[in-house]
């Protein structure tokens, strides 16, 4: 039996006993809610076993595109496979509201947690509009102007030509009512500053924004999944031996292959083995660390920096990369912010310090703008993993009763839960009632 | 007709390897460069391990046939398996599945023999037993709707568990990941395959068979080149792939 029918076994009884709160806007008490995994790093890791997952349609016409943003951009050829940008759209018949959904750190537009949002989204009548992160490798290379990612602005203003070039290109295909927007993880940071920047230049003038499971400070939370990788035990030399272990364990319950997707390699190494905190916080740190380190050098190679890469080298389709590889995996992202993000930016924004610097890429930065503009609402969870003891307090206190905070579900563990997704949904008001 | 057949693919293999070897462009060298701010050598300690470390003394023609591979899926392999979803239904696409999953059953029967796993023998044998004739040809899969389970074994795995190591990493042309050991042990499984489906099919039966093999397991591949999000893709797949049939050998 595995772990997972275990669970799903014990929280069933459980799960039928429980009122199941619908009013909006609300900080939901552990009484009220069903989602089985208490634990943040497990429900982090597992995300929502099957028993207690929203019905979504089996499939849904969910067709892959490309788009060419910087036409006279020349990809450095060891990249020559990203000169295009991929995202992703789900399109009804007639008449209906759109959505641009943006996925977390080092995701794409056709992800699981992006497949299973655009299933919801297009279930209830809307058009889907479905890209990849600014963090996802291919979006680097063929959507970032910089290269350089993780500035709030800035990457909003990529995400926003990739919004209107993709419209531009939708808009005689379909027949649109509304626009929305949503994101989770850092895909929820950036909807945030997305909003902000629509209502100056007025492109779409979203109707609804959804934040889901965002950061507040940026800085702080990936120090938080920086160090999550110290729990490797002997550090990051021993990353492989502890892989092996885990993987080990893991054998006897292993029988179909597993993907290098990340997301299904670590459920499945935990329904085979009893983790301990500090194993699962491990695996989510190497997680971070592979897409982190994956995106560092992506950015290095795009700006030409000289961070791990010497500057001025070029690579092609053929060089061996295993060096850079094993550099990024040793390096934080905090580096990256002190060694190259904060240098390559510091000439454009002369007046602030680093500590400024960094604490501006904080939706405490804009918070005047999420406490008065009403469209947008956040669900977030009391025990994510992401987020500093307290800094769950930001958004009740900012958005008020546009702020649902969730007992558990770690980080983004219960965006599939069905009681998460009917609300998601359901934050797009009217639009979201065509079932 | 069969080697004809053979014969074709090959040279076509040949001639596409060709068409893009116009002979490596020449790699810039770190040492002419500037030191980047964490240069190798002050981030990793000189006794380090890799930690995605695997044997690949042939990465530069590993790297070549990885791309060769891309561009074969991209403009052939992929649209070649599109062109079968959308022709053949979805009951009929199961069907052909299982017709080749009850081949590399019967593999798996006698590899595990060869391995002297009784248990894998048996549920293997029976899988095969079941399938071939309640299944009709193996196309229905009654052995899984009756919970005999389903081990896997090739005989690279044989020659795993004999003590045979892995060998040099290898990307084989458009089959992709592999190593020396598990490459020459596609050689045997492949023999008895075609030698099985010459028996047991009529010749016309036995050709489209060989046509339909590579489509029906790429359908049912998920993985796409060079869209996986890592600017590290090659790394990852050759250390998964490595760490993965390390485990099969395991078991």
């Amino acid at each position: 039996m595995t772990i997972r029918k275990i669970l799903q076994q014990c929280f069933i009884g459980l799960f039928a006993t429980l009122f199941v709160s619908a009013t909006f806007g609300a900080i939901i008490s552990k009484e009220d809610y069903g989602y089985p995994i208490t634990d943040r790093f497990a429900a982090t890791v597992v995300g929502t076993p099957d028993g207690f997952q929203a019905a979504l349609p089996e499939s849904i016409p969910f067709e892959g595109r490309s788009i060419t943003i910087f036409p006279e951009r020349v990809t450095p050829d060891v990249f020559f496979y990203g000169s295009k940008l991929l995202y992703s759209v789900a399109l009804q018949d007639s008449k209906a509201p759109l959505i641009f959904l943006i996925a977390g750190t080092g995701a794409s537009h056709n992800g699981s947690k992006n497949v299973n949002m655009a299933k919801a989204f297009y279930q209830a009548g809307f058009h889907v509009v479905s890209v990849s992160s600014p963090t996802y490798n291919n979006f680097v290379i063929a959507a970032s102007k910089t290269g350089v990612v993780g500035h709030a602005e800035r990457d909003a203003e990529d995400i926003y030509r990739v919004f209107e070039m993709i419209w531009a290109e939708l808009k005689n295909e379909i027949d649109v009512s509304s626009f929305n927007l949503t994101g989770y993880s850092l895909g929820g940071f950036n909807a945030a500053y997305v909003s902000k920047l629509d209502d100056e230049r007025k492109s779409f003038i979203f109707d609804r924004v959804l934040l889901i499971n965002p950061p507040v400070s940026l800085y702080n939370s990936i120090s938080l999944l920086d160090r999550m990788t110290q729990n490797i035990p002997g550090g990051i030399n021993n990353f492989n031996e502890f892989v092996d272990k885990l993987i080990n364990a893991y054998t006897n319950t292993y029988n179909e292959g597993f993907d290098a997707g990340g997301g299904d390699f670590l459920y499945k190494v935990y329904q085979s083995l009893n983790l301990k905190d500090e194993e699962l916080a491990a695996l989510i740190g190497i997680s971070f660390r592979i897409s982190s380190g994956s995106l560092v050098f992506t950015s290095d190679v795009m700006a030409d920096y000289g961070y791990i890469k010497p500057k001025g080298m070029e690579l092609n389709r053929y060089s061996v990369l295993d060096v850079y590889n094993e550099v990024s995996l040793r390096l934080g992202f905090t580096d990256y912010y002190h060694e190259f993000f904060y240098p390559y930016y510091r000439a454009d924004y002369p007046n602030e310090s680093r500590d400024e610097f960094i604490s501006a890429i904080s939706l405490r930065s804009i918070e005047d703008y999420l406490r008065k503009t009403k469209k947008i609402t956040v669900m977030h969870n009391a025990d994510d993993v992401i987020l500093e003891p307290g800094e769950i307090d930001f958004f009740p206190e900012v958005f008020g009763d546009r702020a649902t905070i969730y007992p558990y579900g770690g980080h983004c563990g219960n965006m599939n839960y069905r009681d998460n997704v009917a609300r998601m949904v359901a934050s797009f008001g009217k639009a979201g009632g065509q079932q | 007709m069969k080697l004809i057949l053979c014969n074709t693919a090959v040279v076509l293999l040949l001639l596409s390897l060709g068409a893009c070897s116009s002979g490596p462009p020449p790699q810039q060298q770190a040492a002419d460069f500037p030191e980047p701010v964490f240069a190798a050598k002050r981030i990793l300690p000189p006794d380090h391990a890799d930690l995605t470390a695997v044997y690949d003394p042939w990465t530069g023609l590993n790297k070549r046939i990885y791309n060769f591979n891309y561009h074969f899926n991209k403009a052939i392999f992929l649209p070649v398996v599109r062109g079968y979803e959308a022709v053949v239904p979805s009951a009929g696409r199961t069907g052909v599945k299982n017709f080749f999953n009850n081949f590399e059953d019967l593999l798996t029967m006698l590899n595990s023999a060869l391995q002297l796993k009784p248990n894998k023998v048996a549920s293997s044998g029976s899988r095969v037993i079941v399938n071939s004739t309640v299944g009709v040809f193996g196309l229905f899969d009654v052995a899984t709707a009756m919970n005999i389970s389903r081990p896997m074994e090739d005989f690279g795995q044989t020659l795993g568990h004999w003590g045979v190591g892995q060998g040099p990493y290898l990307v084989l042309p458009l089959i992709g990941p592999s190593n020396l050991r598990d490459a020459l042990g596609k050689l045997p499984d492949t023999y008895v395959q075609i030698t099985v489906q010459d028996k047991v099919l009529s010749q016309p039966v036995s050709l489209s068979a060989m046509l339909l093999y590579p489509i029906d397991s790429r359908a049912n591949t998920a993985f796409r080149y060079y869209q996986n999000g890592s600017a590290f893709e090659y790394q990852m797949v050759r250390w998964l792939y490595s760490t993965k049939r390390e485990l099969d050998v395991k078991q």
